[in-house]
């Protein structure tokens, strides 16, 4: 049976890994490659570097930063931030990542989603939106009930895209994968948004990735039981120790999510 | 020395270094001289049947595979370099592959989300589950695949692990020395490795065959 998947998510910075409440307030967590081969040996599924890096410069320090990664960690790892053209994903595709994430990049510029898809395959192309709730007279008026939202770091912007016919379109157009990260959830940790989760994963048939709102085991099984995701993306909840990936695995073991099974190294 | 071929597939630098990484002595080649010339032939793959067909045929790779899998060269085949083994393929009409290993590729069955990404269960075959290929990984362990498309093998003598997905599909073929893994042990943590360096030891124990 297929198992559904846990995948942390680590926000590097010129070669650090940083997190922060509501993507602001970064602390400093370490090194990502060995970030990265913790969460291997703990039994996380797949990686996410999400690059945050304004300059060039420091564009080049993740490449190298993921050479070193697939060198040492042989599960998958997906890459995103900054990426505007299919040059740049298959910079991070060379260097060892398995997919690349695009966010802002496919909202200004959709064919990317097809020009990725067509030159490395769907399986390596994960869209990732970033939605809020509507307001009532936006709901009212335009009956979307989330929109996409672009620069979400520093300056979030309204696209006026529904969300869901955003996630059909860019499967349409070849995206593999969806991570549906709610900004109202994000950064709470009272769950994720199930009913965006739940519309979502009804109306697109590739996998949906749930981000933006766990606080615990039970968040996670409610995401992927009760959401129907696929997989679930956090990041703070593993990263300063508070619940390990096992403790996750376990919960959702108990309650009748298939899991993978972490090997036991002697 | 082992060649992995490279015809452009997306896994090549992944599939070379997890094989760096449990010892393989390699050669990365496109040229089907250094294919007849190894000692163990490796065929990483990303993407679609018909794409990789053209390329290995442009290489004038597949005119050798057939002569050094018959001769007994160790030969390891991932994802799309599995499938690529069978008779045909029916991923983007029907067309004629390598026809190595006697089956059809197929589409999975609908009814649930296709491609096929993640970890799911391989399980071995009665008669295949002592192979050295397994050593060490138990049986019912968690695999990396991405997948729309499996090989319907002929011969069920050669099945050596399924995997269910909406159907029970061949997970694992071994046909004399050559062995074909649907999914990609290059991304499959503990136990992709583990079966890589079985692979290895493998060869290196046809290799001594030879030469005593």
């Amino acid at each position: 049976m297929l198992t559904r998947r846990i995948i942390p998510c680590l926000d590097v910075k010129a070669g650090r890994v940083v997190k922060g409440v509501s993507f602001v307030n970064h602390r400093d967590a370490g090194d990502p490659v060995a970030l990265a081969a913790a969460y291997n040996e703990a039994g996380a599924d797949e990686l996410v570097f999400y690059d945050i890096t304004a300059s060039s410069d420091e564009r080049a320090i993740m490449v190298e930063v993921v050479e070193r990664t697939a060198r040492e960690v042989f599960i998958p790892l997906t890459v995103g931030g900054g990426l505007r053209t299919t040059e740049d994903m298959y910079r991070m595709l060379r260097a060892g990542a398995d997919k690349v994430s695009i966010n802002t990049a496919a909202v200004l510029n959709p064919p990317l989603i097809e020009e990725g898809a067509r030159r490395f395959g769907s399986q390596c192309i994960v869209l990732s939106i970033d939605a809020r709730r509507s307001d009532p007279a936006t709901e009212a008026a335009t009956g979307s009930r989330w929109q996409v939202f672009t620069h979400t770091g520093r300056d979030p912007r309204s696209t006026g895209l529904d969300a869901i016919a955003w996630a059909r379109r860019g499967v349409e157009l070849g995206a593999g994968e969806i991570v549906i990260n709610s900004m109202d959830a994000d950064g709470q940790r009272t769950g994720y948004d199930l009913e965006l989760l739940r519309v979502l994963s009804a109306t697109v048939d590739v996998p949906v990735i749930a981000s933006g709102g766990a606080g615990s085991p039970a968040d996670m099984y409610q995401g992927l039981a009760d959401g129907n995701a696929d997989a679930v993306l956090a990041a703070s909840i593993f990263h300063f120790g508070e619940y390990t990936i096992a403790d996750v695995k376990n919960y959702l073991r108990e309650h009748g999510v298939p899991v993978r099974q972490s090997p036991v190294v002697n | 020395m082992f060649a992995v071929i490279n015809y452009g597939a997306g896994n090549l630098p992944n599939a070379v270094r997890a094989l760096q990484h449990v010892g393989a002595d390699l050669t990365i080649t496109s040229d089907p001289a250094d294919v007849l010339a190894a000692d163990a032939v490796v065929l990483p793959g990303v993407g679609a049947t018909r794409d990789t067909m053209q390329s290995l045929d442009k290489l004038g790779i597949s005119a050798v595979l057939p002569q050094v899998v018959a001769r007994g060269t160790p030969f390891l085949g991932i994802c799309v370099g599995m499938q690529v083994l069978c008779s045909r393929s029916n991923e983007f009409g029907s067309h004629p592959c390598l026809d190595i290993v006697p089956g059809v590729v197929q589409r999975l069955p609908g009814g649930q989300k296709v491609p096929q990404i993640g970890w799911n269960q391989v399980c071995y075959s009665t008669d295949a589950a002592a192979h050295p290929l397994f050593a060490g990984i138990p049986n019912g362990s968690d695999f990396y695949f991405v997948h729309s498309y499996y090989c319907n093998v002929s011969d069920p003598t050669h099945v050596a692990a399924t995997t269910d997905y909406g159907l029970a599909f061949p997970s694992i073929v071994i046909q004399d020395n050559l062995y074909a893994v649907q999914f990609h042990p290059e991304k499959s943590g503990h136990w992709g490795l583990r079966l890589l360096q079985n692979f290895v030891q493998v060869c290196a124990r046809a290799d001594m065959v030879r030469a005593g």
